[in-house]
């Protein structure tokens, strides 16, 4: 079971980064970063479950009782939702980019000439 | 370099990351044997200290409050970023609509789908209330519901029409709302230095865990973060919507 | 408990895989949104309800919206070059 959860972790982080190399549309390749930041999210959450446990909201099981880490699912949180802005970032980067060169392809963004 | 090439160079780096990967991996303990020794103990002290029966706000709003405000700051800039290069540039103007007097209006909206946009609105609103203000007890807080608030007024967009989003949320206090939220963050942790000595210290009373006034300053904190977020979200989804549908070329 | 997190391990696996084998954004908009639900249940099996509000509606409701205004735009600038190249009196200044 360990083996399957982090290896999920590192299969997606490996597929993401496959993805965003062999990308030929700059919105897939920012959607490929998605996929690699969920996989740091699997990787956190994985790390912090225990078995039996239940989840750390104590308003109906008493305060003491067997709970899983609060720290990763507070870090992944907030993680989640800034992310999404991020993403926003870069796809007005790509917005723009379409604007100035024409073309969503990173193939064909050619560097700034003089 | 040919395409080629660099996916023969990627998959023995790729190879190569995997083995350190699960190297590294092998060190973890295993899944569920989870024993940090910090996490352990926010777990039984948590009520007692904070009466707060929700860890996970607690731990976001109280023991690790500076990370949080961190966070929001990455959010603030990078909304900032978006706005200034989504930003109406010289060279284009607003396209007029294509009849004289017809709204921006979403090309697909059929009447189901504005009946049923328009019924959910009033219950998502309550629903992003709901979860921002029973942060500190239940499942939720400020990121959460402010999300969930941005999201009602897509669904006005959605079923309305863009002018009747704009209408609903004027530019200027949605940014008001943005940063008034950031700043209010920071408001509250420089209250902490004033009274009590160490900046987001939690300085209110603590009330009786369970009750909706309780945990000290975690629900203010927790509103300041879903303005925040809230505005943030309208705020992008403003910029692309005016790029998409009224800004073109000259 | 522990089989519902095994079948969801690796559905995601799958997931990840599928969105990035496809290759038109418009339909990837889509499959991101089902993987972000795929993902929003693994986390309530792994007992963290918080995230998992996040992760719904963040990546339901957020992402693909962005994706696909996003789209719209580049599409929609592409229909107004042809627009403007296609009348021969200019538009009024």
């Amino acid at each position: 079971m360990s083996a399957l959860a982090y290896g999920t972790a590192g299969w997606l982080f490996l597929v993401g980064l496959y993805g965003i190399v062999t990308s030929r549309n700059l919105i897939h390749m920012v959607i490929c970063l998605t996929v690699v930041q969920s996989s740091t999210y699997v990787l956190l959450l994985s790390i912090g479950y225990r078995s039996g446990a239940a989840a750390p909201v104590f308003a109906d099981i008493p305060p003491g009782s067997r709970a899983v880490d609060p720290i990763v699912q507070a870090l992944t949180l907030t993680d989640v939702v800034v992310e999404a802005t991020v993403v926003a970032l870069m796809l007005a980067l790509a917005v723009q980019a379409h604007k100035r060169f024409g073309t969503l392809d990173p193939n064909e963004l050619t560097p700034l000439r003089g | 370099m040919s395409e080629r090439a660099r996916l023969g160079l990627f998959l023995g780096a790729a190879t190569g990351m995997a083995v350190l990967l699960a190297w590294g991996m092998a060190g973890l303990p295993a899944f569920g044997a989870f024993h940090g020794a910090y996490a352990l103990l926010i777990d039984h002290v948590v009520v007692a200290q904070r009466h707060a029966t929700d860890a996970v706000t607690a731990v976001n709003f109280d023991y690790r409050g500076l990370d949080t405000l961190g966070e929001e700051f990455i959010l603030f800039t990078s909304v900032v970023g978006l706005a200034v290069l989504l930003r109406e540039q010289r060279s284009e103007r607003e396209r007029p609509p294509a009849r004289a007097g017809e709204e921006h209006r979403f090309q697909g909206a059929s009447c189901a789908l504005r009946t049923l946009t328009l019924l959910l609105v009033g219950p998502l609103v309550v629903l992003a209330l709901y979860v921002d203000s029973h942060g500190a007890l239940t499942p939720g807080g400020g990121f959460q519901g402010g999300v969930l608030g941005a999201a009602a007024l897509l669904l006005v967009f959605l079923g309305g029409g863009y002018l009747t989003m704009r209408r609903l949320s004027p530019h200027r206090l949605v940014e008001l709302a943005e940063a008034g939220g950031a700043a209010g963050y920071g408001m509250i942790g420089v209250g902490g230095i004033v009274f009590a000595g160490a900046f987001l210290k939690n300085f209110l009373g603590y009330g009786t865990a369970g009750e909706l006034i309780s945990a000290g300053t975690i629900p203010l904190l927790s509103m300041a973060v879903a303005a925040e977020v809230s505005g943030a979200f309208v705020l992008l989804w403003s910029e692309f919507l005016d790029q998409a549908l009224i800004v073109r070329r000259g | 408990m522990r089989e519902l997190q095994a079948a969801l391990f690796a559905l995601l696996a799958l997931g990840g895989l599928a969105v990035v084998l496809t290759r038109d954004p418009l339909r990837q908009a889509l499959v991101v949104g089902v993987y972000g639900l795929l993902l929003a249940l693994l986390f309530f099996a792994l007992q963290a309800p918080d995230v998992a509000l996040s992760q719904i509606v963040v990546c339901t409701v957020a992402v693909p919206v962005m994706i696909l205004l996003a789209l719209a735009k580049i599409h929609g600038g592409e229909h107004d070059e042809e627009d403007r190249k296609s009348s021969p009196e200019g538009e009024p200044r």
